[in-house]
């Protein structure tokens, strides 16, 4: 079988017959598994807010542990007694909010555009935890987050996650060493809501000065850092009439 | 019988040593610098290329005669796209956590210059049999650069290796670092494996002197 594979027209043929044989394998393929897919996200997305109110399968100086997918659900239920939207200037309640979009939440927000922010309500031992989302860049892509803050605004836990930060350097904001060191830490500073800086220099390896606003950097990881600093700021700034009102110190 | 003729064997033998992609076709070496700072990324990465080139170069190996030659680079980067995000999704809906710890690695991959290499220089040429064992045989070659680079940079820059402690605890100071031995923080920045890639390609050829070129 001869065939002229150097013709303009066969050439075309090829490109036209590869893209339609890729795009249905491909569309096949992500209709497919899209229910699991989404299942899988979202047993993540509770794992993340759970972890960050300090309820996970954490051991000694181990790797992150999160509660098993086949439990996270009666857990979620169990902890997070409340699910509110903050559009600015009332919370109210909102079934699944933490399917919220943080993304197109946290943008139309700064742009002033109405906006539903997510913000969950956890209750552990008789102790209140608000937990805001996160979301910002890294060096890369994106990345983001939960951090939960008790009334006196200190940080009880947080968790962070990322798309594609470098992998050993940026991308060890998902691991104990880095997230254990916001435990603790005020997010205000005489009043203000000042965050936390993730600082180069901080000389504070063990973190113990909780005072400081401030956590050790990354080595190698400067931009996804600050990215991180940057994020919570963020994030602080627009929850911060809500804050105030749950604040006690 | 050997199971693969002398010919065969070469195609998997030959990366590994005297015609390694990283150290004598300075090929991959974008990734070997990105990824490498812990070993437990460099042995992911390694497996996934190594998937991806063991089946992409059958791939195009099967399909390489009704290839138009104008737009063959095109074809082999579809293809190599495919297979990473079909790869990608599956892990997605069964696997969640590893396809967490790949998703890092698609861009890598895709880009990786040795499948391309691969593709272009053999697949297009050979049978899938061939084409095969060579995909196999320079993914090896590859992955055995990158765990080196991958054991020495998390050895040195962070006293582990896969996560545990190997040199004792930094911050406790017990181990190691009792008796003053502090981590190489410049180990675990990109530069460091340019120059651990230096090493090595000075080792394999002060060994082997029909490997330097001439000036």
């Amino acid at each position: 079988m001869a065939m002229n594979t150097e013709k303009n027209s066969y050439t075309v043929i090829f490109a036209a017959i590869m893209v339609v044989v890729v795009g249905s394998i491909l569309a096949f393929l992500a209709t497919g598994l899209k229910p699991r897919i989404d299942e899988n996200e979202r047993f993540e997305k509770q794992q993340n807010i759970l972890y960050a109110m300090g309820v996970n399968q954490n051991e000694g100086d181990g790797d992150v542990a999160f509660v098993p997918t086949t439990d996270v659900e009666g857990a979620f239920s169990k902890y997070i007694t409340q699910q509110l939207v903050w559009d600015g200037t009332e919370a109210v309640q909102k079934e699944n909010a933490y399917l919220i979009d943080v993304q197109k939440a946290l943008a139309d927000a700064k742009s002033g555009k109405d906006a539903e922010l997510p913000l969950l309500i956890g209750e552990k031992d008789g102790e209140k935890y608000y937990i805001i989302p996160m979301y910002g860049k890294g060096l890369w892509d994106a990345i983001w987050g939960y951090i939960s803050l008790d009334e006196n605004m200190e940080v009880k836990g947080v968790f962070f996650d990322h798309k594609g930060e470098t992998p050993g350097l940026g991308s060890n904001i998902n691991q104990r060493f880095f997230m254990d060191d916001f435990k603790g830490e005020s997010v205000l500073n005489n009043g203000a809501y000042e965050g936390i800086a993730v600082a180069k220099g901080n000389n504070d390896p063990l973190n113990n000065d909780k005072e400081d606003n401030a956590v050790d950097a990354l080595a190698g990881a400067t931009i996804t850092g600050n990215g991180i600093a940057a994020m919570i700021k963020e994030s602080l700034k627009l929850y911060k009439p809500y804050l105030e009102t749950i604040r006690t110190n | 019988m050997a199971l693969l003729s002398k010919k065969d064997a070469n195609l998997i033998k030959d990366p590994l040593t005297d015609n390694n992609p990283i150290t004598i076709q300075v090929l991959g070496i974008c990734s070997a610098l990105a990824i490498t700072a812990e070993l437990k990324a460099s042995v992911v990465m390694a497996i996934s290329v190594l998937f991806v080139m063991g089946v992409g170069n059958v791939v195009i190996s099967l399909i390489r005669n009704i290839i138009p030659s104008k737009i063959r680079i095109i074809v082999q980067l579809v293809v190599v796209a495919t297979l990473v995000i079909v790869v990608d999704q599956v892990l997605k809906a069964f696997a969640y956590d590893l396809s967490k710890t790949l998703s890092v690695f698609i861009g890598l991959i895709i880009t990786n210059c040795i499948i391309m290499g691969r593709f272009e220089a053999f697949a297009l040429g050979n049978g899938p049999r061939r084409a095969f064992l060579d995909g196999i045989g320079n993914a090896l070659g590859y992955g055995v650069i990158l765990v080196i680079v991958g054991f020495f940079r998390e050895l040195l820059g962070s006293g582990t290796l896969f996560g545990i402690k190997v040199l004792g605890d930094p911050i406790a100071k017990t181990g190691l670092y009792a008796i003053g031995y502090e981590n190489n923080g410049f180990m675990i920045i990109p530069p460091a494996a340019l120059i651990v890639v230096g090493i090595i390609i000075w080792v394999q050829r002060s060994r082997n002197r029909a490997l330097i070129e001439e000036a």
